[in-house]
């Protein structure tokens, strides 16, 4: 029984060390073999418009709703300090700093990755991988690669989309509903927010998350096992992965970013 | 779907990320950094700057003009030498004084630069040699109760 229980113990730590290695092989693999994904940039366009395109719906509606809802919230407490105009300063902190770049990736991970895991890991189950592999083309490279430069390059974007829909979302509540003085509302905004301690760092995030939720993203899909029930569990995975992935890398990225100032 | 719709709508989704880091960067933020091509240091030494942080404005007539870079203690004097970035298009007289101020009651601290009356300006790498401490509640009170103790004192 403890004999058992210990085995077990030992089991799961050599499988977790394993998958560990196996993940970082295998990213390792997507870099090196990232030449065709822009040789052939086509084949990235066409994964831009799935996981970007298709995404950019349910990121702007969320953007605009999250920046309302911080626009009538933060009227609420700043009310009770008579600074009001400061509303600007907090909604475009606030979504330019983390929720941006953080919620926008949570979108993305259950938009796009978990799409990616279930499509990469459908191919393998249906051996279209092995079928490739048997006509000397490599799956890395002209699947899995594209996938994985156009997540990064379509999480900056849409990170910033969002904020930017977030920003006219509580200027929408705040100036035109509330009534803050609009004046005051962007100019005390801009005198706040800079550009490279506020903006670019939001950015940088942002590449950080789509680099963590594709490869998360294509490593489950890649390592699913070839049955329904393994593609479904591994997209399972990605979403949960991938977000608490999002989230700690979000909290060790401010503590870099933000240790400085003040 | 048809390659040329699907490079379409890529470019469009491009544009519009690119139109939104755009807006924030112009219209949402500022470079608060001045570069350094456009701009020169000039150093003050305070014996006591208070709660003046980094990247916090300098302000001559109520107008940023510059951005403190760096607050070092000099352990030879024992005071804190304060980098002052300033915008290349003021100059100012080389008898200029900075003093450390606060804007409002609990604001956040700034430098306030008053132009002498000098014919000289102010060149990279100078000092300004008038400077004053930023203010103290805690002395300020002490030095209140201090001269009302004295004037209750029998003489």
């Amino acid at each position: 029984m403890l004999k058992q229980a210990i085995e077990n113990l030992g089991n799961r730590t050599l499988e977790g060390v394993w998958r560990i290695g196996y993940a970082t092989r295998f990213f390792v693999l997507i870099l090196l073999h990232s030449g065709t994904a822009f040789r052939r940039f086509g084949l990235t366009i066409r994964e831009i418009y799935f996981s970007g395109v298709l995404s950019l719906i349910i990121i702007l509606v969320s953007g605009l709703f999250v920046g309302m809802v911080l626009g009538l919230q933060g009227y609420e407490t700043l009310q009770t300090f008579g600074s009001e105009e400061a509303l600007g300063i907090l909604v475009a902190l606030s979504l330019v700093r983390e929720l941006g770049p953080v919620v926008a990736a949570l979108l993305f991970a259950s938009r796009a990755g978990s799409a990616i895991t279930a499509e990469i890991g459908l191919m393998k189950a249906t051996e279209q991988l092995s079928a490739m592999e048997m006509m000397a083309v490599d799956p890395i490279a002209r699947v899995v690669a594209p996938r994985f430069w156009a997540g990064v390059i379509s999480m900056p974007l849409l990170a910033a989309l969002f904020s930017a829909m977030g920003i006219f979302g509580g200027y929408l509540v705040g100036v035109q509903l509330i009534g803050v003085d609009e004046g005051s509302f962007w100019s005390q905004m801009r005198s706040a927010v800079d550009f490279e301690q506020d903006i670019l760092n939001g950015v940088i995030k942002s590449v950080v998350f789509g680099i963590a939720i594709t490869a998360i993203a294509l490593y489950e899909g890649y390592d699913a096992p070839p049955t329904a029930e393994g593609v479904s569990g591994a997209t399972t995975r990605t979403v949960v992965a991938s977000s608490l992935a999002v989230l700690a890398l979000d909290f060790v990225l401010t503590a870099f970013m933000f240790r400085g100032l003040n | 779907m048809n390659k040329k719709v699907l490079d379409l709508w890529v470019g469009l989704f491009v544009i519009a990320g690119i139109a939104a880091l755009l807006f924030l960067a112009l219209k949402v933020g500022s470079m608060s950094t001045v570069n350094s091509t456009d701009s020169y240091e000039v150093v003050a030494r305070f014996e006591n700057i208070g709660g003046l942080k980094a990247r916090a404005p300098v302000k001559s007539a109520g107008v940023v003009v510059g951005r403190v870079t760096d607050i070092r203690f000099d352990n030879e004097t024992y005071e804190a030498a304060v980098t002052l970035r300033l915008d290349k298009r003021y100059a100012f007289p080389k008898d200029t004084s900075a003093t450390i101020m606060t804007s409002g009651l609990l604001g956040e601290q700034y430098i306030g630069l008053e132009a002498g009356g000098d014919s000289q300006k102010l060149k990279d790498k100078d000092r300004i040699l008038i400077t004053q401490d930023a203010v103290v509640l805690e002395n300020l009170i002490g030095q209140f109760l201090y001269g009302k103790a004295q004037e209750g004192a029998p003489q």
